[in-house]
């Protein structure tokens, strides 16, 4: 029995009591039953490497630690939506295009945490991700300059694409 | 607090009207489908709200998951829709 | 009423304040942009900071009447909507645009080109 599937399952576990908040010996057994069959169905979603491994914890440590920064990214976003959304002039100061630009990001988990940062962050949106390209609606031409930039660095780092290949 | 909660609940009711605008009068379809999803969002909210009025969270916040999950799905499934049938 | 209650009742007030004037400028926003490209811009962000906020603040006041069991669960389940609606809303916003891409609607802009190569060469 490998370990990602021990580990998925404490993880889907928990979140059933959590959920149901009731302790007697049925309604536990029942969640021991649907955790196994939802794990047999999608035991590769959470740990994607085939042996869980040390690099697993880093990767969860560091994307833990990825997620205040993001918030405070989101604050941004938010503050500058508003500023754009009561400015009395507001068709002058947008400016709207779609980018494409590159990336180097491989892995499944990673385009799609760098895509749902993107759209967290302020005036773009991620809509296409196809052959390597990212589709990028930017609201004017000041945001789109910082893409791919210091994002793109952060989610590669958190998702060690350099040493795993 | 009983009166803010209700106070907030009126503020977020009146938003969904606001947005109903959209809904009714949207130049293309993508606007109306956009629109039902955000007065979701609003309701999920307003569905816990009433939980604090009416003292019983533990029942309303389950309804209001299920509300997340509902209209997100829908969310989704509109778009898997509208991009196999052309009709946008 | 204990000081303790006071303080919690501010926190609670300040954040479902705030979330509940981002949801408020995410609807205005929605009104008023000119095409549904930049109204996702508005309604995609404002909503996800203010529902994690109004969940959160709803989330503290769930435990203004003592740490019972009972109590943590409901808290705990609210946190897991915020965090769920933090996961769920760019992934639904992503979904929409991109039927709305693949059906060949480009965005208003005002110089007419819609796709532009980044970085520029």
């Amino acid at each position: 029995m490998p370990m990602r599937y021990f580990i998925s399952f404490i993880i889907f576990f928990l979140l059933w009591v959590i959920w149901s908040g009731q302790f007697d010996f049925f309604h536990l057994s029942l969640g021991v039953i649907s955790c196994v069959l939802v794990i047999s169905i999608s035991h590769d979603l959470l740990f994607q490497r085939k042996n869980f491994q040390k690099k697993d914890i880093t990767e969860t440590a560091r994307f833990i630690k990825y997620i205040p920064w993001l918030l405070y990214q989101i604050v941004l976003a938010n503050i500058h939506v508003a500023k754009l959304a009561l400015h009395p002039r507001m068709n002058d100061l947008i400016d709207p295009h779609i980018i494409r630009f590159k990336t180097k990001l491989r892995k499944d988990m990673s385009l799609v945490t760098f895509a749902n940062s993107i759209t967290l962050t302020p005036g773009t949106i991620t809509i296409l991700i196809r052959d390597g390209y990212y589709f990028v609606h930017a609201i004017d031409m000041k945001v789109a300059e910082d893409l791919p930039g210091e994002m793109e660095e952060r989610v590669c780092h958190v998702f060690m694409e350099d040493s795993d290949g | 607090m009983d009166n803010f909660f209700l106070a907030i609940a009126l503020v977020l009711s009146f938003l969904v009207l606001i947005c109903l605008y959209r809904a009714v009068f949207g130049p293309t379809v993508i606007d109306r489908i956009i629109s039902v999803g955000v007065v979701g969002t609003k309701t999920l909210l307003v569905l816990l709200l009433m939980g604090l009025i009416y003292k019983r969270m533990d029942m309303f916040v389950d309804i209001s998951l299920l509300y997340a999950i509902l209209s997100f799905i829908g969310a989704l499934i509109f778009a898997k829709y509208f991009v196999r049938k052309g009709v946008l | 009423m204990s000081i303790l209650t006071v303080v919690l009742n501010i926190v609670v007030i300040v954040l479902i304040s705030f979330g509940v004037f981002f949801f408020a400028t995410g609807t205005v926003g929605f009104l008023r942009f000119p095409d549904f490209y930049s109204r996702m811009q508005a309604t995609g962000k404002c909503d996800t900071l203010g529902v994690v906020l109004s969940c959160t603040g709803v989330a503290l006041y769930a435990l203004h009447d003592g740490l019972s069991l009972g109590n943590i669960l409901v808290s705990l389940k609210i946190m897991f909507i915020a965090v769920f609606w933090f996961l769920g809303g760019p992934t639904a916003t992503h979904a929409l645009l991109n039927s709305a891409f693949k059906s060949g609607i480009l965005p208003w802009t005002k110089d007419g080109k819609a796709i532009i190569e980044w970085p520029p060469k």
